[in-house]
């Protein structure tokens, strides 16, 4: 059940994108995710559709792999669309009455639905090509960096990277155990998957019990592991694997620069 | 008596992370026997009796269970975990009452019970793992390490199996709690002459005390199965696959090739030093 879960999960491989540094992704992430909210016209829609296309193919990645990241979000690209084509007020396309009722399609309400359904479809793809290119500690790395300014305003950057990397590290401890104890219970009789909402709630309780005292337990080892081994924060660290900017990461930067580029002036100038 | 025949077994089949754990399991399990499973780290034994109570359902294969094929689409897998109760690794870690009693009588209620039921159940496991009546009342989390674990497999005994599986009950307690969950599985196979025992050991001891016959797993196979003696007899096949045999059959050995004629079936420090105390006692004589 747990191992289906593909969001987040990251894939090895040799790829460009898998090399550029993790700052580097995560700010070029940033610009898509803005860039595909700015642009309203059909063109620029057509070249971000030809980029996302270019970064897909250049990722290493099965392209089949990628869309399914997107499959567990298809209820809410329905909705979107759904409510955006009934709700919109505008150019009546289509009236009719249904138990008195009066439904009309508008042809914004068409062009809305489709627009925002586009964007949010767009929205997981890019954000799940970084997950699936970065590996959890680049990634937290990488916004452990990001952060690093703030440190000047008494944020705790280097704090929040490592309860990150902690919290990362454990889901699939966590969702082992989470398997054990589920199939300890059934060999007990227990069921999990039938009955209303309020059964399975009750049924989740021989489950979540033993999960939580087993999270505590792991949490008391790993810090008392990290205090014999005089872990405090604050204290100046270095790395094993330092990520640098490289030469590859600028040539990167100009690329997408002017990538960028390009996408506004289709979107302000033509 | 349970069955496998062909048993074949892969995780996540079908997806590029597909690994194989067992290939063509082929066993017989006797009634009233107590079979010990041994062989190391993955080599498939906690894979195969997970697949006797159907927690996992074979990639192919079949485990025919007292003439029921519980491999079968239409099998009712609640009455086979009803039949076969499995005591899974560190079984403490599963308890979430707040009363061993109510711990215990987790597995008989899911079993659809009457409260006298449950009762009677709850006493007679707990009375048959050595837990005192008075802590019944007590929350399972105050109990030492040995007596959280002797609650975890009464949970277990109280749905009266007539299979029981434990994978490595003795894993993690001290010799004394070790040595009470052992006396534990011997009280049980004496008080239910039909009841199968099966567990997984790491320890070649415990084997030698408590097992009668013994299966050796290698790399998702079966290596060989026999008695206990027939599988000790052997120890240079035992090394080859990182086990070996209980430190007093290699006594026994030296001892033999030192001229003192001992029997070969020598596994237990008890059937030694009466031998050795024979041999003794004859020398005095002579």
């Amino acid at each position: 059940m747990l191992k289906d879960i593909t969001i987040g999960k990251y894939v090895p491989a040799r790829s460009p994108l898998h090399r550029l540094d993790p700052l580097v992704k995560i700010i070029f992430t940033a610009f898509y995710i803005a860039a595909l909210f700015i642009i309203n016209k059909p063109l620029p829609y057509a070249v971000f559709t030809a980029y996302t296309l270019i970064i897909m193919l250049i990722s290493g990645i099965p392209v089949k792999m990628i869309l399914k990241g997107a499959r567990p979000m298809l209820w809410i690209f329905i909705f979107t669309a759904v409510f955006n084509v009934f709700m919109t007020t505008g150019e009546t396309l289509w009236a009719f009455d249904i138990f008195s009722l009066s439904i009309k399609i508008t042809r914004e309400g068409v062009i809305s639905g489709a627009v925002l359904t586009v964007r949010l479809f767009y929205l997981v793809i890019g954000t799940s090509l970084l997950t699936l290119t970065t590996s959890p500690l680049d990634l937290t790395d990488g916004i452990e960096k990001l952060l690093s300014p703030l440190q000047k305003i008494k944020v705790p950057s280097h704090e929040i990277a490592m309860m990150m990397t902690i919290a990362i590290r454990f889901i699939p401890t966590l969702s082992e155990e989470t398997d054990k104890i589920m199939k300890a219970q059934t060999a007990r009789g227990a069921d999990f998957e039938t009955g209303n909402i309020i059964r399975r709630a009750k049924a989740m309780l021989p489950l979540l019990v033993p999960l939580f005292i087993s999270a505590f337990r792991r949490a008391d080892d790993l810090a008392v592991a990290m205090e014999s081994r005089c872990y405090s924060s604050g204290g100046k660290r270095t790395k094993m694997k330092e990520c640098r900017f490289t030469s590859f990461d600028l040539r990167a930067v100009i690329i997408f620069a002017a990538a960028t580029a390009a996408l506004m002036t289709t979107q302000y100038m033509l | 008596m349970i069955k496998t025949e062909k048993l074949c077994y892969s995780y996540e089949q079908d997806t590029p992370f597909e690994r194989r754990a067992l290939y063509d399991v082929d066993l017989e399990i006797r009634d009233g026997s107590i079979t010990a499973l041994i062989g190391h780290t993955g080599s498939g034994k906690s894979t195969l009796i997970q697949h006797f109570n159907g927690l996992l359902k074979p990639t192919s294969g079949k485990i025919i269970i007292d003439g029921d094929d519980i491999t079968a689409p239409n099998a009712d897998l609640k009455r086979i975990r009803r039949k076969v109760g499995l005591v899974f690794q560190y079984p403490e870690h599963q308890l979430f009452e707040e009363t061993v009693y109510r711990d215990i009588a987790f597995g008989p209620k899911n079993m659809g019970l009457n409260k006298d039921e449950i009762d009677e159940r709850v006493r007679k496991s707990a009375y048959l793992t050595g837990l005192d009546e008075k802590y019944l009342e007590r929350s399972p989390f105050d109990l030492s390490g040995g007596q959280k674990r002797r609650a975890a497999i009464a949970g277990t005994l109280a749905m009266d199996p007539k299979v029981l599986i434990l994978d490595e009950p003795t894993a993690g307690l001290d010799p004394k709690g070790g040595k009470d969950i052992l006396s534990l599985i011997e009280r049980l196979h004496t008080e239910n002459k039909d009841m199968i025992i099966i567990f997984v050991s790491h320890s070649m001891e415990d084997v030698a005390r408590i097992a009668d016959r013994v299966v050796v797993m290698n790399e998702g196979r079966v290596e060989t199965e026999g008695t206990t003696a027939q599988i000790f007899s052997n120890p240079n096949r035992l090394r080859g696959i990182g086990l070996d045999v209980p430190q007093v059959t290699l006594l026994a050995d030296k001892l033999r090739s030192a001229g003192i004629g001992l029997p070969d079936d020598i596994y237990t420090v008890e059937s030694a030093a009466r031998e050795i105390a024979v041999r003794l006692g004859g020398d005095t004589h002579a």
